[in-house]
């Protein structure tokens, strides 16, 4: 079973070193335990382009699909069991990132 | 054995088996929407049989037999229609269990309803419907939701069990007491509604709701007779509703603790009840240290061991908030406190306690109810009439209204 793990930030500026060390040895516990799937992070919102090619014509819009003040600033797939282990991986993410997570399974 | 027989077999076996053939099947189907649907229809089954057949020598076996084959044709069915559609099971089962905890289907029944990822309304609607029974109608009706509403809330916590595997377990004994904590705060928040109804549009007191958490909690009891905070809430409840019967007067109004006729509460739940809490205090005197609702219903035990207000030993009532505001700092906790200190030291100093917590108990009725009970002893009529105002501006409760709005009228 596969979640999604996304980190979800409310202000500008990328990850401090030891936001990004933290992380670091998060990413090495997922992977030493076999969680691992892949993760990353994210340019800011303002670096998104929207397409829309369902038309005759491919639509490209500057910036992101949604504006808002919470934006996807990176994210875990892991692999889990149950939403129990997710759970508890996305709370040492979400401590290791300091940053607020969101958990949400894969079909 | 005539009809009324069998519709009372009917009802104990629902009470008695329903939890178990829902647990029993979600076990092997991995999936509550068969489990619950199956087992209505195996009791449906059973109204429309056991009149002309009788019933069954072992009715939860009956029960289950019928709910299982239920379950099969279902899936037969559906598996017809659609080979993938039962692709996405839940998770259950990891062996071996942990030391200590008791292998009880039902416990992981209530427990998967009881998740803390899923919100507080919904494990409630989900523990009514699958661990205790009711219906869909019923448990809409308790929380005054429109029917569809709730249909939907439930259907949607169940695809989310489904499709985010909230595992059919009972949780490691290191997330247990945290996990317990939230189960007891379901069961709790059931019986307060019963209690004291929040809202307007139902009876004041619900005894249905106040029967149903009691009985939950004694299942779970049951389930982990070790657990000193299930054994404090159990005996909280059995204090509270012992006292139900002098809760409301003849007109229709609420009886204050100190007005109520002692004579007229349930000695059965009060003795039971207390034997709870003394064997929580042989813990306590071991060294295990009480949580809040082995507190406070230590604290109701002195209320209900007393023959009046005065009898009261006020000073062991206090002692318990002291210990209480340690474990649990909230404001409410803190208002109770006040009406303890108001025994022992007077309304003056309870007072100047209860107006410290205005920031945060401006829109909460007690806090203004309690404020006027205070100024009307201490003579200052039009303060105590303004803060009746409020209290009765925010209560719901029907009962609680009419008793606000007639100690309001009698500082005229």
């Amino acid at each position: 079973m596969q979640y999604l793990i996304s980190v979800i930030h409310d202000q500008a500026g990328l990850a401090t070193p030891e936001e990004d060390a933290a992380i670091d040895v998060f990413n090495e516990r997922l992977q030493a335990e076999g969680h691992w799937v892949f993760a990353g992070g994210l340019a800011s919102p303002s670096a998104a382009t929207v397409i829309d090619n369902r038309g005759e014509d491919a639509m490209l819009t500057d910036g992101p699909f949604l504006e808002s003040k919470e934006y996807l600033a990176g994210f875990w797939i892991i692999e889990a069991p149950d939403l129990d282990v997710a759970l508890k991986l996305a709370a040492e993410g979400s401590k290791h990132c300091n940053r607020k997570v969101e958990v949400r399974p894969f079909l | 054995m005539t009809r009324i027989d069998v519709r009372e077999a009917i009802t104990q076996a629902h009470h008695e088996e329903w939890a178990r053939v829902v647990a029993s099947l979600t076990r092997r189907f991995g999936d509550l929407d068969i489990a619950e649907e199956a087992a209505a229809e195996a009791f449906a089954t059973a109204v429309q049989r056991w009149p002309a057949d009788g019933v069954p020598p072992n009715p939860g076996a009956w029960l289950t037999t019928t709910a299982n084959r239920q379950a099969i044709d279902r899936i037969r069915r559906e598996n017809k229609r659609d080979d993938k559609h039962r692709k996405a099971q839940m998770s259950y089962d990891d062996p071996p269990e942990p030391l200590g905890v008791i292998d009880d289907d039902r416990l992981r029944l209530i427990f998967t309803c009881c998740h803390p990822a899923l919100a507080m309304e919904t494990r409630v609607a989900l523990t009514l419907r699958m661990v205790a029974g009711l219906t869909m109608p019923e448990i809409a009706r308790a929380f005054l939701v429109a029917e569809s509403a709730m249909g939907q809330r439930i259907t949607r916590a169940k695809a989310k069990i489904k499709a985010a595997r909230i595992p059919y377990r009972v949780p490691s004994a290191e997330d247990l007491p945290a996990r317990v904590s939230g189960v007891l705060a379901v069961l709790y928040l059931v019986f307060n509604e019963g209690y004291l109804a929040t809202s307007p549009g139902t009876d004041p007191l619900r005894p249905e709701l106040t029967a149903e958490a009691i009985r939950l909690t004694r299942l779970i009891r049951a389930l982990l007779p070790d657990d000193g905070e299930v054994a404090g809430l159990l005996a909280l409840m059995l204090l509270i509703e012992a006292r139900r019967p002098a809760r409301i007067s003849a007109g229709g109004e609420l009886v204050s603790l100190d007005q109520q006729d002692r004579g007229t509460w349930d000695a059965a739940l009060i003795a039971e009840g207390h034997r709870l809490v003394r064997e929580r205090l042989a813990a306590a005197a071991a060294g295990v240290a009480p949580g809040r609702y082995q507190i406070l219903a230590a604290i109701n035990a002195v209320h209900t061991s007393a023959r009046d207000m005065r009898d009261t030993d006020w000073s062991q009532v206090l002692a318990l908030y002291d210990q209480l505001v340690r474990l649990d700092p909230s404001p409410i906790i803190a208002l109770n406190r006040a009406i303890a200190v108001a025994e022992l030291d007077g309304p003056e100093v309870a007072l100047a306690a209860v107006d410290r917590l205005e920031p945060r108990l401006a829109r909460y009725h007690a806090y203004h109810a309690t404020r006027a009970d205070l100024l009307r002893r201490l003579g200052r009529g039009r303060e105590s009439r303004a803060a009746y105002d409020k209290a009765i501006d925010l209560a719901g409760n029907t009962a609680e209204t009419a008793s606000l709005t007639r100690r309001r009228d009698q500082l005229r």
